[in-house]
């Protein structure tokens, strides 16, 4: 197609709009990551934002001493991977449930679901309520209170509704049962959107800070991200030296590391896992996110 | 036909126990974490009792609303949730269609791919990571910006940003932006990408320039996207934000400017312990929020529009 002179002016500044903007996007991490892995003492003197100018290891070294954060590490490794199982599976199942025409109460049960959508008890009846289940201070608080999620529900039972109908005919004549359809023909063709569904439902439980925030008191048992705002709001390196005796003993020896150092290399371990997945699944998400705008 | 009715749906639900059980778990879980919490909104209407929980609780009627209403920060606290929510429907609403528009005129696919799954990035991103971001980049000692500002000789001396209660909404707005706006642009690149082709051609043809097919093909196909996701806005004008104000404004001196209803409610309610006091304004916005959105769905219905 050849292009006017307008056109082409039109299409050159949003080349340069757009590259500009990426850049813009990419600067904050970047600019984070830089400082993680420049000496703290020389980041103080300012002037660092593209490069590293005294690359060194240090505050990663320091900051994997610390028991604390290792745990608060491993418990949202666990978290995520617990969380998004079950709620990939419950969630699936329920969708596929409510994929049925045959399924008795359909409509009930779809305005049922869909009005949790737009009202909700907020935020003090739900505290009161993992209160009286005991749920506050478990491993549990972090994981069962985000299972079945409504909108993850529509997506794949939008997903479900088109599979074409033969697909599950011939077992339902060789006298499968719905599990037996559900576990051997429709999950295995469904990857993608599970797949879509799963990525976002591990980013949540990753991301997640509020609910470690306000239903765990134990350091035990914080997640990465509550964790963090914690060290953020106060001096990491106190903390960090309170608990741990040989990055103590390597802050008073040598005395290059900085809060803010301290503080970027953190942040880094705990997205770091995010940035590495994401892009892989980035087909797929984009096909979900346009399943989940179609209108039934 | 009554009397046999009933019993036969009962045989029907009989013989599709599997079916329903694959509900049920759902139905059951839905019903403990969002309908024992709907239920637990009639605490607003008592002074709630630590010991004796909702059911020894003395009723007080509207008394929990009242206080709300006359309570010295409600004037501020409404102010900011408006003003927030209209900033950013004005900004961070239109930001992603721009985006999406703009992306769609890259004909290079590789260019085009890049921009979009670095622009998708921030969006993966913890509000807590974000705000570090956002605190390391203002900060006094050599952030980013305070470094160029005093660089190109703007400013005498660093500024700190977020001590500024009047810089508080455009640094917000402008996160939010940075956060959103890519992945925002998916929805709209799909819609765009479900334009019928041999509308552009015939333009092309009748000699319309690449901005005149925007103006007259693109947008005019996508906006019933825009006009859904528009209702959807309006139905959260009070939900002006939570974890980005709460990251963001740790600083007290900034609450007349960042203090919203979820945020007022959540320092009230968890750090006060004053349950049915927050209880009531969070009904207060629950309320108005489900009458906003019925009525932005009912205005948009006359385009033949609705979310329902």
């Amino acid at each position: 197609m050849r292009l006017s002179l307008g056109d082409k002016m039109m299409q050159r500044s949003i080349y340069i709009l757009l590259a500009l903007l990426a850049l813009l996007m990419l600067y904050p991490f970047w600019n984070a990551l830089v400082i993680s892995f420049n000496l703290g003492s020389d980041t103080a003197l300012g002037g660092v934002t593209l490069w590293p100018r005294a690359f060194t290891l240090e505050n990663y070294y320091i900051v994997f001493q610390d028991d604390r954060l290792l745990n608060s590490f491993l418990i949202t490794i666990l978290r995520t991977l617990c969380g998004t199982a079950l709620s990939v599976f419950f969630t699936a199942l329920l969708a596929y449930g409510m994929s049925k025409k045959t399924l008795l109460f359909r409509k009930q049960y779809m305005v049922f679901f869909m009005i949790t959508m737009f009202f909700s008890g907020g935020l003090i009846p739900s505290y009161l309520l993992i209160r009286s289940l005991g749920m506050l201070d478990t491993f549990w608080v972090l994981i069962i209170p985000g299972i079945i999620s409504v909108w993850n529900m529509i997506v794949i039972r939008t997903f479900f509704s088109a599979l074409p109908e033969g697909l599950e005919e011939s077992a339902k004549i060789d006298g499968s049962s719905n599990y037996g359809i559900f576990f051997r023909i429709v999950i295995p063709v469904s990857g993608p959107v599970l797949a879509t569904i799963a990525l976002f439902t591990a980013v949540g439980y990753w991301n997640d800070w509020f609910t470690g925030a306000i239903y765990i008191t134990e350091d035990r048992l914080l997640p990465i991200q509550t964790l963090l705002r914690q060290v953020m709001n106060s001096n990491i390196m106190t903390q960090i030296g309170s608990s741990n005796a040989i990055a103590l003993d390597h802050m008073n020896r040598n005395r290059t590391i900085t809060t803010k150092s301290l503080t970027m290399a953190t942040m880094m371990i705990a997205t770091i896992p995010i940035i590495l997945t994401y892009p892989f699944l980035q087909k797929y998400f984009v096909k979900g996110v346009m399943v989940g705008s179609l209108k039934e | 036909m009554n009397t046999a009715g009933k019993p036969s749906r009962w045989k029907k639900f009989n013989s599709q126990l599997d079916l329903q059980s694959m509900v049920w778990p759902g139905i059951i879980f839905v019903f403990i974490f969002s309908y024992i919490p709907m239920y637990g909104v009639v605490m607003a209407f008592q002074q709630y009792d630590i010991f004796g929980g909702m059911m020894n609780s003395p009723w007080v009627g509207w008394m929990q609303f009242r206080m709300f209403f006359e309570a010295p920060e409600f004037w501020n606290v409404m102010r900011n949730t408006l003003v927030i929510s209209l900033l950013k429907l004005i900004i961070s609403f239109p930001a992603p269609i721009l985006l999406a528009l703009m992306l769609n005129e890259v004909g290079h696919m590789g260019f085009k791919r890049v921009i979009q799954t670095v622009s998708y990035l921030p969006y993966f991103l913890s509000w807590v990571i974000v705000s570090g971001f956002v605190f390391s980049l203002l900060s006094v000692d050599n952030g980013t910006v305070n470094y160029l500002l005093e660089r190109f000789n703007l400013v005498q001396e660093p500024v700190n940003f977020l001590a500024v209660p009047k810089y508080f909404w455009s640094i917000l707005v402008s996160v939010n932006v940075w956060k959103e706006v890519g992945f925002g642009s998916i929805v709209y690149l799909a819609a765009i990408a479900g334009i019928d082709p041999t509308l552009y051609e015939a333009a092309s043809i009748d000699g319309a320039s690449r901005f005149k097919q925007i103006h007259l093909i693109t947008l005019p196909s996508i906006t019933p996207i825009i006009v859904i996701f528009m209702i959807l806005a309006i139905g959260g004008l009070l939900s002006a934000g939570f974890e980005d104000i709460l990251l963001l404004a740790t600083n007290p001196i900034l609450r007349p400017y960042s203090d919203v209803i979820d945020t007022y409610v959540y320092r009230v309610g968890i750090l006060n312990a004053r349950f049915s006091y927050a209880t009531a304004v969070g009904l207060f916005k629950a309320v108005i929020s489900v009458l906003l959105l019925v009525t932005a769905n009912k205005i948009a219905r006359r385009a033949d529009v609705s979310l329902w």
